[in-house]
């Protein structure tokens, strides 16, 4: 029999190197035992370790993680463990991805119960401040975990509070930060921390952020387990916040509604102003009450109202179908991938956007809502019908000689008419108010055809604004 | 009146911040202390004590004020309220963060405020405090500033900076019903912010032609609030409106805070016992949403009332909705599938996954990897299990359903 004693600290350090050169001679894990310091093993028969053999010894990363965290577990017998599980390695390291392998099964759940304590270590040590001389302020906390991961469980106090001195003493043992290095030294009977004022706030905190009308002390419970109350101050205010917790609802409910203060109404009256009953006289005007239109449904899942943009008595009004994704949350109409390719074919054909209005039939996104995105819909004729009162308002608020029509919706918004566009394409129409409608393709249908077919399209669409700007020319 | 001490205007402010749930500190950006300041963040959240309400403490979550000039109905901190009000000065929250900090008590600072005079005003105050924590101070902990809706875009800007994450809160799942109580907001407004918020986000992840990037803007990204059972909305109209908002705005989190009585309570708003497990199906459901592939529709429509059975989690409410889909064979069925069995999460999904690579996967198999074998066993066939006629039988649900309970008379 093998017997191998690991140091205090830097333990897993130390099984590593004993186990590699175990491992290289093949030694079969029921002939080593491992101990630590404070239980001494019986010696009887112990023997020291053979030197190393011949064989090569191999880990993957992953094993190394898991080894490195199994290690700190409590169990008396994970060192054997984790021995057994390397030598099983060496022929055949398959069950290491196999979360069914009871082996890996057991190495896992001490991983998982070790990473839990120490997550609740950095969630549970409560420092209390010692008087300093020196520049640094200085802490100390005293933490019962259930593993010792004193070693494991410290470096992120290092990393976090790298600009204070402080101590956590544990049974294990006790980390020492002092000018930016741990230390860690062997235990130590429990120490006295004194009395820190910041501890009464957090006390304060603590009983003032409870919601006594909820009591779920379950959830508290499992997040929170009883083992680690005795050094949490805050737990024994629980008691008494549970037992008057249902006097404090029945207050609440016998209470019932209160007089406002005086001033409230004042303030009140202030803030609410109604909106004006009265057709709107301006766009500005307009579009303040368009943003809160409710005359449809789409407005409770899109963003915003997108109204219209551009020279307020511009000859020419140019009306798209709806706002899309990006118009939707800019709150301003072609502004995505289709009034990209609107404002540079208008520049290219020379149509000044100095002269033009631009706006949309329905002035609000439509949508289906597809795990992180949105998928783009078509205004249905009622949305049309609802919205034709604010492009009926627009248009006679910018009155423009000519207005052009942006694919189906829009034509049909502005001259009543849903046949096909394409014999339409190009051609005027008269507007339902007797305006002159132009009609063209839409920007977002170019970008949707085919390469086969989008170039004819953009070479019809540049055509109709060419024609579009001599006609307001 | 008398000057109140820190620890008063503690009591109050803390106590007047308690009714919005949000607490994560997780996500953001990686950094510490080593190279100067005070704090470090960018691993997994941590919840550094819980009180008995089953809510996690992991900030230090409070109000700047609770003075508001707004008068909504659901909230303690309204105009008409007699509360009794209080105000920090920047100085004192940012020391009882630092504080509170040091001590390891908290993750950082969930900052929220009463709209004081002026939106603008109430929005440069918060910033301004983050701005001392951050600049000052050095601090790297976690900060979570509440977004004033109708804020100035520049102020926005500027909070997100500093902010690790922002949220505006949509308050109610339906428009109608904040207009009727909250009347100073206005839906579409808050929904704008988060645009807003959304598109500096981007706008932060782009480089500029020098290949340079921008700082980041509120890493930990946006959620949002609703309130529960105040109006008449359905969880279907819930679960709708949090697609739309997480589809439209990326949102992170969308909470859910069940209606809660508060002291002083307003005429228009009877108060109602917290629908606590309500709350608790809709999280399940967002759940749902997020990681297992399920849409807003499919989950409200397992039940013609629109809402959520109470009695049993929604995946298995679907699931027994829609049993011609199983059994499922675990040997060959697809992920999608796979997370739609009762009883498996994602983890044990993934288990699955690389575990039948290896070999067939029995029952006892899954045990161990984590599945909950008593729910999914109606719905799984395996090497040794098969559910014969179990997928299909009447009483199914009332496996899995609690027992009846008598109803009081009184």
């Amino acid at each position: 029999m093998i017997c191998v004693t690991l140091p205090r600290f830097a333990r897993f350090e130390a099984w590593r190197a004993v186990a590699r050169d175990l491992a290289s001679a093949r030694i079969p894990p029921p002939e080593v035992t491992w101990a630590d310091p404070d239980t001494p093993p019986d010696l009887f028969g112990a023997e020291p370790p053979p030197p190393p053999g011949q064989h090569k010894v191999t880990a993957t990363q992953d094993f190394l993680q898991l080894a490195r965290q199994a290690a700190s577990h409590s169990d008396p017998e994970r060192w054997a463990l984790l021995y057994a599980a390397l030598i099983r390695a060496q022929d055949d390291r398959r069950f290491l991805s196999n979360p069914a392998d009871p082996m890996l099964d057991r190495l896992s759940r001490m991983a998982k119960s070790v990473r839990r304590d120490i997550h609740k270590m950095h969630a549970f040590v409560r420092f209390h401040e010692l008087p300093s001389e020196g520049p640094r302020r200085r802490f100390a906390a005293w933490f019962e975990p259930e593993h010792p991961i004193l070693e494991a469980g410290t470096p992120f106090f290092a990393k976090r509070f790298a600009d204070m001195d402080w101590l956590i003493a544990t049974p294990e043992g006790i980390a020492r930060f002092m000018g930016g290095a741990i230390e860690y030294a062997p235990p130590e009977p429990r120490p006295d921390l004194p009395d820190d004022h910041s501890h009464d706030l957090w006390q304060t905190y603590f009983a003032n952020i409870f919601n006594p009308a909820r009591i779920k002390t379950q959830a508290m419970r499992s997040e929170m387990p009883l083992k680690y109350w005795k050094n949490l101050p805050e737990t024994r205010l629980i008691p008494d916040m549970l037992a008057d917790a249902p006097r404090r609802v029945q207050a609440m409910r016998e209470a019932g509604a209160s007089t406002a203060p005086a001033f409230a109404p004042k303030i009140t009256a202030r803030l609410r102003q109604p909106l004006p009953e009265t057709t709107p006289a301006t766009l500005q005007d307009a579009g303040a009450q368009a943003a809160r239109c409710t005359r449809c449904d789409l407005c409770h899942a899109a963003t915003q109202t997108v109204w219209g943009e551009g020279t307020p008595d511009a000859p020419l009004m140019i009306v798209g179908e709806a706002p899309g994704d990006h118009e939707d949350l800019q709150g301003r109409p072609f502004v995505g991938p289709a009034g990209q390719l609107l404002r540079t074919t208008m520049a290219e054909t020379g149509l000044d956007p100095g002269r033009a209005w631009l706006t949309n039939a329905v002035k609000h996104f439509r949508f289906a809502p597809r795990g992180k995105r949105r998928l783009h819909q078509s205004p249905d004729g009622s949305h049309i019908q609802q919205c034709r009162w604010w492009l009926d308002l627009e248009r006679r608020l910018v009155a423009p000689r000519l207005t052009l029509a942006l694919g189906a919706t829009a034509a049909l918004a502005l001259t009543g008419n849903r046949q096909p566009l394409t014999p339409r394409r190009g051609r005027i129409e008269p507007a339902l108010d007797g305006g002159p409608v132009l009609i063209t393709w839409h920007p977002s249908l170019i970008l949707r055809l085919p390469p086969d077919r989008a170039p004819a399209a953009l070479s019809e669409f540049r055509a109709d604004l060419s024609l579009a700007a001599g006609l307001i020319a | 009146m008398a000057r109140l001490t820190l620890q008063q205007k503690l009591a109050i402010l803390s106590d007047a911040a308690k009714y919005d749930a949000s607490c994560a500190s997780s996500g953001t950006t990686r950094r510490d202390s080593r190279s100067g300041g005070i704090g470090s963040a960018g691993g997994t959240g941590i919840c550094h004590a819980y009180t008995p309400d089953g809510r996690c403490i992991s900030l230090l979550k409070i109000l700047m004020t609770n003075f508001c000039i707004y008068d909504c109905a659901y909230c303690i901190n309204r105009v008409s309220s007699n509360v009794e009000r209080a105000r920090f000065s920047p100085e004192e929250v940012v020391t009882l963060t630092l504080e509170f900090y040091r001590r390891n008590m908290i993750e950082g600072l969930f900052l929220s405020s009463g709209i004081i005079r002026s939106p603008d005003q109430t929005m440069g105050d918060m910033v301004r405090i983050a701005r001392m924590l951050r600049v000052d101070h050095g601090f790297k902990g976690y900060i979570h500033l509440k977004t004033i809706p109708d804020a100035a875009p520049d102020l926005v800007a500027e909070a997100g900076l500093y902010a690790d994450r922002l949220s505006v809160n949509i308050e109610l799942p339906q428009d109608a019903s904040l207009r009727d109580l909250a009347p100073e907001k206005r839906p579409e407004t808050i929904r704008a912010t988060m645009a807003d918020v959304r598109l500096n986000r981007e706008a932060a992840t782009e480089r500029s032609h020098t290949g340079r990037r921008p700082p980041r803007f509120a890493p930990a990204g946006q959620s949002t609030q609703m309130i529960v059972g105040a109006d008449q909305a359905t969880d279907r109209d819930i679960l709708k409106t949090s697609a739309n908002l997480y589809s439209g705005y990326q949102l992170k989190r969308v909470y859910y805070s069940a209606f809660s009585p508060i002291p002083d309570a307003s005429a228009v708003l009877p108060l109602i016992k917290p629908p606590l497990m309500r709350e608790h199906r809709l999280y399940q459901a967002d759940w749902l949403m997020r990681f297992y592939g399920f849409e807003a529709d499919e989950i409200g429509a397992a039940h013609p009332s629109g809402n959520l059975d109470l009695a049993i989690d929604p995946k298995l409410a679907w699931a027994l909705a829609n049993r011609a889909q199983f059994p499922v064979d675990v040997a060959r069925a697809s992920r999608e599938m796979l997370l739609r069995v009762p009883g498996f999460g994602t983890k044990t999904v993934a288990r699955i996954l690389s575990a039948r690579r290896n070999g067939p996967v029995r029952y006892g198999d899954l045990l161990r990897m984590g599945a909950i074998m008593s729910k999914a066993q109606p719905f799984v066939t395996l090497p040794d299990w098969s559910p014969g006629a179990l997928t299909d039988s009447a009483g199914l649900r009332a496996r899995f359903a609690p027992p009846p309970e008598q109803l009081s008379l009184f």
